[in-house]
């Protein structure tokens, strides 16, 4: 039986309006609020409070919550969720994100809405389990092979957590493609107060399905339903609407056409630019004391909270210094950094990582000014007086 | 305004819980803007463990605690490993019975949580008398908005429970006072 979204319901299962919550749980309401009805997953901490709450909740809803074998089968359930009509999410950290990779490219091949949750911890590898850190940040934009468009959005509170996640939903369902909701140690396993949107405040934004007649349905071109759009009708599984599903390259009625360039081409550039063509409405920064600034912190996450604390020492100390705050980083908000950089002296950028941000920063900033990393490792957050001490040159 | 709180103990008696009852209580049954963090050691029970608070009228950017204004321990282990920052403002609270060597050359609190809870009839609300005994002695909190997260913290059957130890404890907090 397909799942009904019930506004209702969720709100009975999530309880008081105003709630002092923990980052991982403000993921899983907000994937409740989304309309999300499967969630697939493997526990990994900094993320099983995810999982926990997720099996916890959905059940009440009606939503189906399944532990999976391991991070692989968790991805490849959402697909297979998603094909079958659900909006479907998972919750990893930094060894299943890795897992997730091959089959998080298909889901970009495939044009399988899904969202991924990742509480990032240290690495490589097995890393620090229980601290923070965001060392994936490249990995979301280029770990699976291949050319893809990313969406991936970055909390720094945990009311964030919550509205970000809806946001995630909103985009993998407009685009068809997945998106990642790359919040870390940090925010994840912090308790804040948080406020659950009225039903009337939200936008929820779901797929568009395929439903002009099933003899002229082409499943992997243009929408047919509307003018100049690259983002195809979906076809739910079980409605009547027969569609090949491959990660080989397709053609657009979604066969194996894998041994001409233009095919290729073709299909790749049309999944990519659904996203790009949109980039002027992909932004979602937040500026802070930017208008006379000649010293910016370019921040994301977790790292934007000590920057901000940063900003204000600095701002006592006479330095014209503002923040520009990525909240979705990928697609890259190449403009915002293009005025910033031809406007300040010096972008500042940290990062808890060895540099990965940065590195879009310096190419957009095009030399216009100084691009600086501050990076942090080691699972423990920059202190504010460690980011400030950029603003001294030291 | 900006308080920094920290709760420690050894894992299983419930300091992350004390912390969560705090923060909820200033920034959901009061008007504060509050986070709460904590650290732990892979175990899931014993070491140290610990649940900082702060506790602020303005909005909070970088949630650790820059100090400590109030430190709660319920382990001699997480008192000797969690009070190298302490300065002679910070106000500490220990219940003897579980930190013995708490004489560190300085006037602090004492409040005996695990006796009370133990008379109580269940010793696992030592955590909830240390919350009382907190919002007794670091007046910074209404009594009522504290017992409110209390209640909406625990689950229903316990709640009687939990009350009496809150009470209890926000005694035990105000008599310390006076021993001090």
């Amino acid at each position: 039986m397909k799942y009904q979204r019930d506004p209702k319901r969720i709100r009975d299962a999530l309880g008081k309006k105003v709630q002092f919550l923990l980052g991982d749980m403000a993921c899983v309401y907000g994937g409740m609020l989304a309309g999300c009805s499967f969630f697939a997953g493997y526990p990994i901490t900094p993320a099983s409070e995810v999982a926990e709450g997720a099996a916890r909740l959905f059940p009440r809803i009606g939503a189906t919550y399944i532990q999976m074998e391991d991070e692989i089968g968790s991805i490849a359930a959402l697909i297979g969720a998603a094909w079958g009509g659900a909006k479907s999410m998972t919750a990893t950290s930094g060894p299943g994100f890795s897992l997730m990779m091959e089959n998080y490219g298909y889901a970009v091949m495939t044009e399988t809405p899904c969202v991924i949750v990742n509480v990032q911890r240290t690495g490589p590898s097995t890393g620090q389990p229980t601290l923070g850190a965001q060392g994936d940040m490249m990995q979301c934009r280029w770990g699976t092979h291949g050319d893809i468009e990313a969406l991936a959005l970055a909390p720094s509170t945990v009311q964030e957590c919550l509205d970000f996640t809806i946001e995630a939903f909103n985009l993998s369902e407009k685009y068809r493609n997945p998106a990642c909701v790359m919040t870390d140690g940090e925010v994840g396993h912090l308790r804040e107060r948080i406020i659950i949107p009225e039903e009337q405040d939200l936008e929820i934004i779901d797929r568009v399905p395929a439903i002009i007649d099933k003899k002229k349905f082409i499943p992997f071109m243009n929408s047919q339903t509307i003018k100049n759009c690259k983002i195809p009708d979906f076809p739910t599984f079980g409605t009547g609407y027969h569609t090949y599903v491959t990660g080989l390259t397709h053609n657009e009625k979604g066969f194996p056409a894998t041994d001409k360039q233009p095919d290729h081409e073709r299909l790749v550039k049309r999944i990519t630019e659904k996203i790009t063509n949109d980039a002027s409405k992909l932004v979602m920064v937040e500026k802070l004391n930017l208008d006379d600034a000649d010293i910016a912190f370019v921040t994301y996450g977790a790292t934007a909270r000590p920057a901000e604390s940063a900003m204000e020492i600095g701002r006592k100390n006479r330095y014209k210094v503002g923040v520009l705050r990525l909240k979705l980083v990928w697609p890259f908000p190449e403009k915002e950094i293009v005025k910033l950089a031809k406007q300040v002296d010096k972008i500042i950028v940290p990062e808890m990582n060895l540099g990965q941000i940065v590195h879009p920063v310096r190419e957009y900033a095009g030399g216009n000014c100084e691009v600086i990393s501050a990076p942090k490792i080691g699972g423990e957050m920059h202190h504010p007086a460690e980011i400030y001490k950029y603003l001294e040159g030291k | 305004m900006k308080k920094e709180i920290r709760i420690c103990g050894f894992g299983g008696q419930g300091v992350i819980l004390a912390g969560f009852i705090i923060g909820k209580a200033a920034s959901v049954f009061m008007d504060y803007h509050a986070v709460q963090s904590q650290s732990y050691g892979p175990e899931a029970r014993g070491g140290a463990a610990r649940s900082e608070i702060i506790i602020s009228d303005e909005k909070i950017g970088y949630p650790r605690p820059l100090g400590v204004d109030c430190l709660v321990a319920m382990s001699q282990e997480s008192f000797d490993t969690y009070r190298d920052d302490i300065t002679d403002d910070t106000i500490i609270i220990v219940d003897p019975d579980l930190v013995k060597n708490h004489n560190i050359g300085r006037p602090l609190y004492k409040v005996h949580a695990q006796q009370i809870a133990e008379k109580l009839g269940n010793k696992i609300v030592t955590n909830i008398v240390m919350v009382g005994a907190f919002t007794g002695i670091f007046s910074l909190l209404k009594p009522e908005a504290v017992k409110e997260s209390v209640i909406d913290s625990v689950p229903k059957r316990f709640t009687e429970l939990n009350i009496k130890a809150y009470e209890q404890g926000f005694e035990a907090g105000k008599n310390a006072i006076k021993e001090l």
